[in-house]
């Protein structure tokens, strides 16, 4: 571990926290690029069932049919080369109930990301994977004995087929979009929780989902299920090293919301710059049921999610709150996704975007509210700030079918912070990193207000790193 | 020596030539006001002193108790003692007016060491008190909406609670009614003491009945062409720029 001491002295964990790496020690490898046989390897590793194997073989050929959405989307699409990409990589496929089981290096890693840390202080349960499987896997003794499922993919569809297999792949079915696609044939990892009826979660469960290695793919898939009446919020996080090469993070996350359910999900995305993040969330929620996305891009070097509520019941409502911090070479398209199916269903979404130096940030909404529809509401509030003039911002707003009984608000600005505004903060004493700082959570501080305090407080510290580091 | 010191400086924009030569030194302990026409150059020396990067310093220098603050980043000054309250105070959305002050007060501590909330709030109430300004405000956004006035009340307040060396305002009393006049020139008139220079730039006499100036300077076309007692600002009151004009057009 002499290694990981030198790396401890060059690198500042404060500053760049996700930022170190660990030798590579894989028991499984599915090699680079990816074909059938990368496939059946994945199935192999994971003795899986013969319609899972299924699920997978057509999910690689409509990736393969599916073109890359650059008629509408970036062109930086083109440089993922698929072909030289590790999609399966672990060190064993069980993860461990306790962090002393947890080999030392993969339990140094979460240590310095203060991952057990967290868990003590406010959290239910989490998992933590690194690469391909989660290494680490634990839930508190109470909600197991409430019935609680809080596992894996792979062991969730192999130990409680009756309770998953219903769900997966229909929220977001494989021929959504290319990548939901190349997830559904690659999938491993990832979260798959169920909530009985009745049961409230007090305290959120948490995946941090790691990428230790270059070169590697990472294809969570996530299945949750919140039954009748039950309540969870589900966190996620994630790092991964500065590598010379790109690296491709493609989830599929998918909720389920029954009746009067209430799931809410919230992302702290902060990925190095040179991953490709290109996630399909969504959520269905039944009557009286509500999904909310809580989706916070701050890191990689382009991220495309558009989190999505199906409001299929009557009175579902479905929000989506989100920040995006775009800074010197990365790209941000974000957005949400709106589908109004029953009478009486409220959608919100408040999308804020910060656009520094180079950076860019796009937003895609869309609401979709037929006709036939009665008393369904949807509010869209999409802001945009720019720090300095070679930002950029797009919005592609709402696409709206609307009838009469029906009402959709949009609003839109785009400000800037100027050069004058820093210059007075300055004066006041802050450096040019601590002014822009400021300026940024004044401008995501209305929105901050509706987050869990844990995360805004998380957040909060990652806008300031990030401001700072983008002072030239 | 214990003074702003600004000497032969010579700041241009765009080409155009704005200060000239322009000299002034004000020793601590004394308030010194700066009067002149419209587009003189008075705003443009504050901004130049507080480390505005739009101007270009062709020559001169500006010391603070004999350290040089010229070229600067603004930061750097604002530590080094200088505060400028603006004519044109800008608007932060969505940073209250407590926690601007606090960043701005934890930016000077070492490293390591934390603002007392406490303590803080408690100063922080007892000079809006003072200033007469709502305790409500602490929770506003900085300038976010504020009325002309409010705004510059607000400059006070920040310039009270970071405790400069040397204040400079530029046009503090336009915008002010009658009695937050008053209410503003009696909390600089606190401040004022031994450890404090002040430059006070304004157009009216009126402030100057308030806070009693040691020297008034007369600016003209980029540089000081007049300086004379607290009187002299009843004299321009009266008489005009004019007869500056006048006596500087013969010196020239
Ligand atoms: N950023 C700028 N770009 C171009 N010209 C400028 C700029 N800033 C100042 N000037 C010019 O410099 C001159 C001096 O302006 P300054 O604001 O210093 O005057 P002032 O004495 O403060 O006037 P006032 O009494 O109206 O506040 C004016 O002619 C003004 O137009
Ligand atoms: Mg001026």
């Amino acid at each position: 571990m002499s290694n990981t001491e030198v790396q401890d002295d060059a690198i500042n964990v404060d500053t760049e926290k996700g930022n170190f790496s660990y030798p590579e020690d894989y028991a499984y490898d599915a090699g680079v690029g990816l074909s059938e046989d990368t496939i059946r390897y994945i199935s192999d590793v994971k003795k899986e069932d013969q319609w899972v194997r299924e699920f997978r073989q057509r999910a690689l050929e409509i990736f393969h049919k599916k073109d890359m959405p650059t008629n509408w989307a970036t062109k930086d699409l083109e440089n993922i080369h698929f072909d030289k990409i590790r999609y399966y990589l672990s060190k064993g496929q069980q993860p461990s109930r306790t962090w002393d089981e947890v080999p030392d290096d993969v339990k140094e890693t979460f240590e310095r990301l203060g991952i057990p840390e967290q868990e003590r202080k406010f959290l239910a349960g989490v998992e933590a994977q690194f690469d391909s499987e989660a290494a680490y896997s634990h839930m508190k003794e109470e909600l197991e004995k409430e019935g609680v499922i809080f596992v894996g993919s792979s062991e969730g569809l192999e130990k409680y087929p009756e309770i998953f297999r219903p769900y997966f792949g229909k929220v977001i079915p494989s021929t959504d979009n290319k990548f939901a696609a190349l997830n559904s044939a690659t999938f491993s990892g990832g979260s798959f929780i169920y909530v009985p009826k009745g049961v409230k979660l007090k305290q959120p469960l948490q995946a941090y989902f790691r990428i230790n290695a270059e070169n590697f793919g990472q294809f969570e898939r996530t299945l949750i299920i919140a039954d009748e009446d039950s309540e969870i919020t589900y966190m996620e996080g994630c790092t991964a090293p500065k590598f010379e090469t790109a690296t491709l993070h493609s989830a599929v996350v998918e909720l389920v919301a029954l009746k009067n359910a209430k799931i809410q999900y919230i992302t702290v995305q902060n990925w190095s710059s040179n991953v490709f993040n290109l996630v399909t969330k969504r959520g269905m929620a039944d009557e009286g049921a509500e999904v909310k996305w809580i989706d916070c891009n701050i890191g990689s070097r382009l991220t495309m999610k558009y989190p999505g509520v199906v409001l299929k019941g009557r009175g579902a409502r479905g929000e989506v709150l989100s920040i995006a911090l775009a800074n010197d070479g990365q790209h941000q398209d974000t957005g949400a996704k709106m589908i109004h199916l029953a009478d009486d269903t409220t959608s919100n979404i408040i999308s804020k975007s910060i656009s520094i130096g180079e950076g860019r940030s796009t937003y895609r909404g869309q609401v979709h509210m037929p006709k036939h529809l009665k008393n369904c509401k949807n509010n869209t509030e999409c802001d945009a700030l720019l720090i300095n003039t070679h930002s950029r911002t797009d919005t592609y707003p709402a696409i709206t079918t609307r009838g009469q009984n029906n009402t959709v608000q949009h609003e839109a600005s785009v400000s800037k912070v100027s050069a004058e505004q820093i210059f007075y903060m300055m004066q006041r004493g802050l450096s040019e990193g601590e002014a822009m700082s400021l300026a940024v959570n004044g401008f995501v501080h209305e929105l901050l207000k509706a987050f869990p305090m844990e995360y805004s407080v998380e957040l909060k510290r990652l806008i300031d790193m990030e401001m700072e580091g983008s002072v030239g | 020596m214990n003074a702003l010191e600004i000497k032969n400086l010579n700041v241009s924009i765009e080409g155009q030539s704005i200060l000239k030569d322009f000299s002034l030194t004000i020793p601590k302990g004394e308030v010194h006001a700066l009067m002149g026409p419209n587009g003189t150059g008075k705003s443009t020396l504050a901004k130049v002193m507080a480390g505005h990067e739009d101007y270009q310093v062709e020559s001169g220098t500006v010391t603070l108790d004999g350290e040089n603050i010229l070229g600067e980043e603004p930061d750097v000054i604002a530590h080094a003692g200088l505060f400028l309250a603006f004519q044109y105070p800008l608007e932060i959305p969505g940073v209250s007016i407590a926690n601007f002050i606090r960043a701005a007060r934890a930016a000077r501590l070492p490293n390591g060491e934390t603002i007392n909330a406490v303590e803080y709030y408690k100063e922080l109430y007892e000079k809006m008190d003072a200033l007469k300004m709502d305790r409500k405000f602490t929770a506003r956004s900085l300038n976010d909406g504020f009325s002309g006035g409010e705004k510059k009340r607000c400059e006070i307040l920040q310039m009270s609670m970071l405790d400069p060396a040397y204040c400079v305002m530029d046009e503090t009393d336009s915008g002010l009614d009658i009695d937050a006049l008053k209410t503003v020139s009696e909390g600089v008139n606190l401040m004022r003491g031994p450890e404090r220079g002040f430059l006070v730039i304004t157009h009216y006499q009126r402030l100057l009945d308030y806070i009693v100036p040691d020297v008034v300077h007369v600016m003209f076309d980029g540089r000081i062409v007049h300086s004379g007692p607290a009187e002299l600002a009843h004299e321009l009151e009266a008489k005009g720029y004019d007869w500056v004009k006048e006596s500087f057009a013969t010196t020239a």
